[in-house]
């Protein structure tokens, strides 16, 4: 099989798997959802200062959502051998493994930008910003799959690796946090906000050149 | 290859012998002490004794002796620490992998040191323990991807690979520090401009320079004594059953 033939044909069994697996979508999405929700609840419900901190409020949750939804990107490959099948197949594993993880970010990733509007408006943040939230959540998501995944890799053999995992990857997510939150309070001032849009398109493009070969690396460590 | 001359090649392949670089550290070990010192007694009695206070921060700018050559460290360990786990996945050196993990509790040590002077600096200064200031935050940022590689190197059982785990997180962090860095930076910023590393003339007078440098290279061998005591035993602990630990502990013994 030639490489983007085993590349699109590994990203459709995982969407199928996925389909198959619904809670794996849907837990993620109803973490975020929940966790927005408890803000108000624990700061109180000033409309202006929940407008205020709408941006940092959204994000952190992603950022948790994608956290918390990474165990699943190797985990059941990982425990019925098929991902040592994948890395000694002859094709270079990190492009496979890119495959897998725009397939983990299509189930895991794209669900948050179809509910954040909706959660963006609860929250009272201005339309304008709404529109710079779903493109930062476009252009940032990915990047927190793309950088989670040297994090699963890399703990996948443990048995207590969800404790490791937290500190091995939030810390690599502040660069996103910050550029992303900015972009949406900008926004919401009137401010123009290409410069952070500029950054994190070139963090994505980084990291997508960069995450998968750590990724790999990783992988055949893990396996070992 | 060429251009290295043999006797240091010849040098870099025996340290790579775990019993050469053992004996080797332990004749090292007292130079570097009676070296390290002597340092730090000249560094300190300039920076506390000599150096005159400060026309407007008075005596408390004094931390700086122990505050900005910790900062110092905790970068540059930081970046050893890559190094010599690149080395390690790369030519499979086992002491390679060893000086990596034994760089990172000295460093978060650093790091932890110089968030803590910081804050006792800026309780006067800034009228507040913490500030979400830019340097602050990254240098904060960096003590957890140091207790990341820790907890991973202490959460997988098989130490070799846990040191390439390590080696891979290393170089990861390595890659995103300047980018961390630099976002923290345009973030937010109060801390007070670099003084030292300006490219021209330093803005700093040369009687308070002098002391801050003998304690930026005295800390540089207190890192070096701490790293290689650490990858002395942890070397004793992987070649426990090999033997030239016998031996020697034998010897030893009688």
């Amino acid at each position: 099989m030639p490489l983007p033939q085993a590349f699109f044909a590994l990203i459709r069994r995982d969407l199928v798997l996925a389909l198959r697996r619904r809670s794996e979508m849907i837990n993620p999405l109803l973490f975020f959802i929940l966790v927005i929700t408890l803000f108000p609840l624990g700061i109180g419900a000033q409309p202006q200062l929940l407008k205020a901190i709408a941006p940092g409020i959204i994000w952190v949750s992603a950022l948790l959502a994608a956290m918390l939804s990474l165990d699943s990107l190797f985990r059941s490959d990982f425990d019925d051998g098929s991902l040592e099948q994948i890395l000694l197949s002859s094709h270079p594993a990190s492009v496979l493994v890119l495959g897998k993880v725009i397939a983990h970010w299509l189930v895991t990733g794209l669900p948050l930008l179809i509910v954040a509007p909706l959660l963006a408006v609860f929250l009272g943040l201005p339309g304008h910003s709404v529109g710079i939230l779903l493109l930062t959540l476009l252009l940032g998501t990915p990047v927190l799959s793309l950088i989670g995944a040297i994090g699963v890799a890399l703990t996948v053999g443990l048995r207590r690796g969800g404790m490791i995992l937290s500190l091995l990857v939030l810390p690599l997510y502040v660069p996103v946090l910050i550029f992303a939150g900015n972009a949406v309070e900008m926004a919401g001032t009137g401010l123009p906000v290409d410069a952070q849009i500029n950054i994190l398109i070139s963090i994505l493009l980084m990291a997508l050149v960069l995450a998968p070969w750590p990724t790999a690396a990783a992988l055949k460590m893990s396996i070992n | 290859m060429l251009l290295i001359p043999d006797s240091v090649v010849r040098f870099f392949h025996r340290m790579a012998s775990p019993p050469h670089f053992y004996a080797f550290t332990e004749r090292l070990m007292p130079w570097l002490t009676v070296i390290f010192l002597l340092l730090t007694a000249a560094g300190l009695y300039g920076g506390l004794y000599l150096a005159p206070p400060d026309y407007q921060q008075g005596d408390s700018y004094r931390i700086i002796y122990i505050h900005v050559p910790s900062a110092w460290m905790s970068l540059f360990i930081y970046v050893v620490m890559a190094i010599a786990g690149a080395i390690g996945l790369i030519w499979r050196i086992k002491l390679a992998e060893i000086v990596a993990i034994s760089s990172a509790p000295v460093g978060a040590g650093f790091t932890f040191i110089a968030l803590v002077t910081g804050s006792l600096w800026g309780k006067p200064m800034w009228g507040a323990w913490w500030v979400w200031d830019a340097r602050l935050t990254s240098e904060l940022i960096l003590l957890f991807l140091y207790l990341g590689v820790i907890g991973l190197y202490g959460a997988i059982d098989d130490k070799r690979v846990a040191s390439k785990a390590v080696a891979i997180l290393a170089l990861v962090g390595v890659v995103n520090i300047p980018i961390i860095h630099y976002s923290v930076e345009w973030w937010n910023t109060l801390h007070q401009g670099p003084t030292v590393t300006k490219m021209d003339k330093p803005s700093i007078h040369v009687s308070m320079l002098i002391p801050l440098l003998l304690m930026a290279l005295s800390f540089k061998l207190y890192y070096l004594i701490a790293m290689l005591q650490r990858a002395r035993t942890e070397l004793l602990m992987r070649e426990r059953n090999s033997q030239w630990v016998r031996t020697m502990v034998l010897e030893n013994e009688q």
